[in-house]
């Protein structure tokens, strides 16, 4: 028999760690953000435990600030796969009206995604969470372990990272601490646009090229998704546009791009040279702000 | 390189996908410090390779004006430098994973950093290399690092190894520089057993032979670094080795189906195929091999499966299938290589987890035979290892598990070590054999035992375990509950520091090694003692929870009664009868509990007493006695024992 190919060994080693970290914990979620990681993790973790259904629920920490096309994806694929599907919005948030154009990207992100995710587990006691974070994403990632310990304040310590050697995960933790499990550490962009494509997994339409209403706003082009984005008479225009990554609709830049089928956004993406987190507003801060971040408790 | 593949990109993008999702995957370490040129190798490969993006050169530009290294020219190694507190000291201080692929291969690189210190993080990131590039300076040499580098790659079992003689355009690209180095090199391999090695002469900051045979160095007719990363050979051999399986997860969705979940670690398996389940031994036939793809007619090395077999046959998480013609050992006691990876030392004697494949079993480590100079390869004796130390030692587990020697298999001869307490991964180790000693000793079944000797003496044994700070009243309380006992006819003895300290363990002094010894003696001697029926007073500091918790794991359940004798420091110290906290506060007396090393109080003891004064001794004594009695151990209760 030929030797396994790179997608064939990126897919076992994740299907190991799903069960490792499955036996190891009392408690597991997966993190579901909706996005193309997610997806893929998701069918991941559904050949992990088949013919068993994956025996822990999804979790989405919700801002109320996505794209329709998202919410509409993450309920029929939690029904169509059977299942189950919690979802969290921080009540504080809520009630303070917390949203990006009033508040800033920084705090919008910090109540809705850090705070929340803190209270969501918290609320239901789970003691291990699955994120679909990737080593190659950005330069303060690479040392990222796949079993991350964080303590009973969330909080990411560099010093209290154990050694992962072989295949041999450490998911053993103090009451209160909790693990996150990232089974795509090692997989790129590359990798998982190609296992989409191998596997013909369902993603968001949004990643599709068409014409959709936007604005530009710095330089980026943001979707105009309701009616809650302050916009000027005539500032929307119709541009077929597509997204590289997904999350708060004001906060994700769209790029121009014909490319609506799946061939042709893995061509623009091999053929165009800007890396994927570009998109994503948070990253600009300043360099390291994603470790910071990290050890705040952002995933 | 990526020409060709560019207009196929652009042309027929089907096909080059088709390609793409077609190649392997090969996993490396480099070793090198930053000298060598490391940083700036791995920078090349990413860049060569089309990964370093539009954004991040923009970043890169900046960042090789600002605090580049080469005279505002292009500073790859700042590409690969992450995070912030190793950029400000300008060293790597972890093992970070970077990826690059070509149209053959997919590569996940194990970046970790040369410096000695650093053992712990090179030993991580060789665990799962199946190549090794090393680099050396070719103006230096082989050096001190390059054959720890070696060693260590040697050690985690790399059979393949690329030298990779950098820098080389600093020495005019000398073919006579690059050949003595390579003399040198391999006959420094052979000692170490380093079988495959390729040489190549490279210049990573001008890309020499990188990517492509460079015209400065004519003389040289071997692969490039690329081209022997793309065609390197090391898969079929764990295919051709017997047939293991961990099993991770029983995976049971409804009555009708059960299957073990597992990823294959050695050899292949096929629907029909003959399984042995280890530990236990018993067998049974593989009926289908179960995947979300479909059923398959194989499974190889590498692959996550869900196994079901014929026979109804008990098989959990943590056990093995292995192939029934050749299957793995089981054993309870080894010799292996332990690579000591935490600040706080090994403690031998101390109970330890260990995880090996997918089992988790209680582990003591003996003191070690010797530890290994990584530098010199010399063997040195050693009472204990260090942070990034390497020894051989025996280690025992409390229940047998399945294995392989790592050299055969390295998921299933290679383990880590858990601290109970703080969870933290403290060791790695390399199992080399079992000990014979695990088969020849068995306990002679005796025809007069505990029970016949407790009967005899009208008790139940016991072991009352006195803790507490030095000055409590242990020693005090001890006694009178043992005169009362005695009056009572009762069978007892007291084991104190005072008889203990002062013949069989005159050899162990306070170091928190000794300390740990001291107590697993005095535990095994308080367990004959209690075999024998006797109530035994153990009276001892004994500041170490997991110390306490290994003693009450060598007795029977309700036979260890640990009695806190709680002063409070302040308490203590004001009674110092023997002026030992007023020398320790001078500094005269070193890792003196209470003052310089720590007492951990005991969590749940059976009883705690109170000993700061307001209550007598006497009275502290008759709570024990009462205990005791209320516990059943010297009640005359009939048909109790």
């Amino acid at each position: 028999m030929a030797s396994l190919t790179h997608l064939q060994r990126l897919e076992a080693e994740s299907i190991q760690i799903f069960r490792e970290a499955v036996s190891e914990s009392e408690k597991p979620v997966m993190l579901y953000s909706v996005g193309k990681d997610s997806s893929v993790m998701l069918h991941l973790a559904m050949k992990a435990f088949y013919p068993s259904v994956p025996p822990f629920p999804l979790l989405h920490v919700d801002t109320t600030w996505k794209f329709q096309a998202m919410y509409e994806f993450r309920d029929r694929t939690a029904q169509k796969l059977g299942i189950e599907l919690l979802v969290h919005q921080n009540p504080d948030c809520i009630q303070k009206g917390i949203n990006p154009f009033d508040h800033g990207s920084a705090v919008h992100t910090d109540m809705w995604k850090t705070e929340g995710l803190k209270q969501a587990l918290e609320k239901w006691g789970f003691d291990l969470a699955f994120g679909g974070a990737r080593r190659d994403e950005e330069k303060s990632r690479a040392k990222e372990r796949v079993f991350s310990i964080r303590s009973a304040q969330h909080r990411w310590d560099p010093k209290s990272q154990r050694p992962e050697l072989w295949r041999l995960y450490n998911a053993r933790k103090q009451p209160g601490e909790s693990v996150r499990v990232f089974p795509l550490s090692n997989w790129t962009e590359l990798d998982v646009w190609q296992y989409i494509h191998r596997e013909q997994i369902e993603i968001v339409p949004l990643y599709f090229a068409a014409p959709r209403p936007v604005v530009e706003r710095d330089g980026t082009l943001i979707m105009v998704d309701d009616d809650r984005m302050p916009v000027e008479p005539d500032e929307i225009t119709m541009r077929s546009v597509r997204f590289r990554t997904l999350g708060c609709y004001p906060l994700t830049g769209a790029i121009e791009s014909e490319a609506d089928t799946l061939t042709g956004i893995i061509q623009e993406m091999l053929l165009t040279t800007s890396s994927e987190r570009q998109g994503r507003v948070i990253d600009h801060d300043s360099t390291g702000s994603m470790e910071k971040k990290k050890q705040e408790g952002y995933f | 390189m990526a020409h060709a593949q560019n207009d196929l990109l652009a042309t027929d993008i089907e096909a080059y996908l088709e390609q793409h999702e077609h190649k392997s995957m090969l996993r490396f370490i480099t070793c090198g410090s930053v000298d060598d040129g490391k940083s700036t190798l791995i920078g090349r490969l990413l860049y060569d390779s089309k990964l370093v993006f539009e954004d991040h050169l923009a970043a890169l530009e900046s960042d090789s004006k600002k605090v580049g290294t080469q005279g505002g020219e292009l500073d790859f190694a700042l590409l690969v430098d992450g995070l912030a507190a190793e950029r400000e000291q300008g060293i790597t201080i972890d093992v970070a994973y970077r990826f690059f692929s070509t149209e053959r291969r997919k590569f996940i690189v194990a970046d970790t950093p040369g410096h000695e210190q650093y053992t712990r993080n090179m030993v991580t990131g060789a665990s799962t290399a199946e190549v090794a590039v090393i680099l050396i300076d070719a103006r230096k040499g082989v050096l001190t690092q390059t054959r720890r580098h070696s060693y260590l790659v040697s050690l985690l079992g790399i059979r393949h190894v690329l030298l990779a003689i950098n820098k080389l355009d600093l020495v005019d690209y000398s073919e006579e520089v690059f050949h003595r180095i390579e003399a040198e090199y391999r006959a420094f391999a052979a000692e170490i057993g380093l079988e495959h090695i390729v040489c190549v002469p490279l210049s990573a900051l001008k890309g020499d032979n990188v990517t492509e045979l460079s015209p400065n160095t004519p003389w040289y007719d071997g692969p490039t670094l690329i081209g022997y990363l793309e065609t390197v050979e090391v898969e079929r051999d764990l295919d051709e080795k017997p047939f293991r399986m961990p099993v991770q997860w029983v995976n049971r969705p409804d009555l009708d189906f059960r299957g073990f979940s597992g990823e294959v670690v050695g050899g292949t398996v096929h629907p029909g195929d003959r399984v042995r389940i280890l530990p236990s031994g018993r067998e049974s036939d593989v009926t289908r091999i179960v995947t979300a793809d479909g059923d398959l007619d194989e499974a190889v090395t590498g692959q996550s499966v869900t196994i079901c077999l014929a026979d109804e046959v008990d098989v959990s998480r943590g056990d093995v299938l292995a192939a029934a013609q050749s299957p793995a050992g089981v054993a309870d006691q080894f010799e292996a290589h332990i690579v000591w990876m935490a600040e706080e030392e090994m403690l031998p004697g101390r109970p330890y987890l260990l995880k090996l494949g997918t089992r988790t079993v209680t582990a003591t480590v003996a003191q070690p035979k010797y530890k290994v100079n990584v530098n010199t390869l010399e063997h040195t004796a050693a009472r204990t290892l260090e942070l990034n130390e390497i020894g051989v030692c025996n280690i025992s587990l409390d229940r047998p598990v399945p294995f392989d020697a790592y050299v055969d298999n390295r998921d299933m001869g290679g383990f880590i070590l858990i601290d109970r307490f703080t969870n933290a991964t403290v060791a790695a180790g390399l199992l080399h054999f079992a000990l014979r000693r695990a088969d020849n000793v068995h306990w002679q079944a005796l025809e007069v035992d505990k029970g016949a000797r407790a009967a005899l003496n009208g008790q139940r044994p016991a072991l009352l375990w006195f803790t507490g700070l030095s000055g409590a009243g242990k020693s005090t309380i001890a006694n009178i509950v043992e005169q009362k006992l005695h009056e009572q006819g009762r069978h007892t003895y007291l084991l104190d520091g005072d008889n203990v300290r002062h013949g069989l363990n005159k050899d162990l002094g306070f170091t928190d090694a000794d300390r740990v010894e001291n107590i697993r003696r005095v535990a095994e001697v308080a367990k004959l003692m209690v075999d024998a029926g006797l109530i035994v007073l153990a009276s001892f500091i004994s500041p170490f929870r997991s110390e306490r918790r290994m003693a009450r794991d060598l007795l029977d359940d309700g036979e260890f009664v640990e009695v806190f004798v709680d002063s409070g420091l302040d308490v203590a110290e004001s009674r110092d009868r023997k002026g030992l906290y007023a020398k320790a506060r001078r500094g005269e007396l070193v890792n003196f509990t209470g003052i310089d090393s720590p007492y951990e109080e005991p969590e749940h003891p059976e009883i705690h007493l109170d000993a700061s004064g307001s209550v007598s001794a006497e009275d502290a004594a008759d709570q024990v006695i009462e205990h005791l009695r209320q516990a059943g151990f010297i009640a005359p209760l009939a048909g109790d024992i």
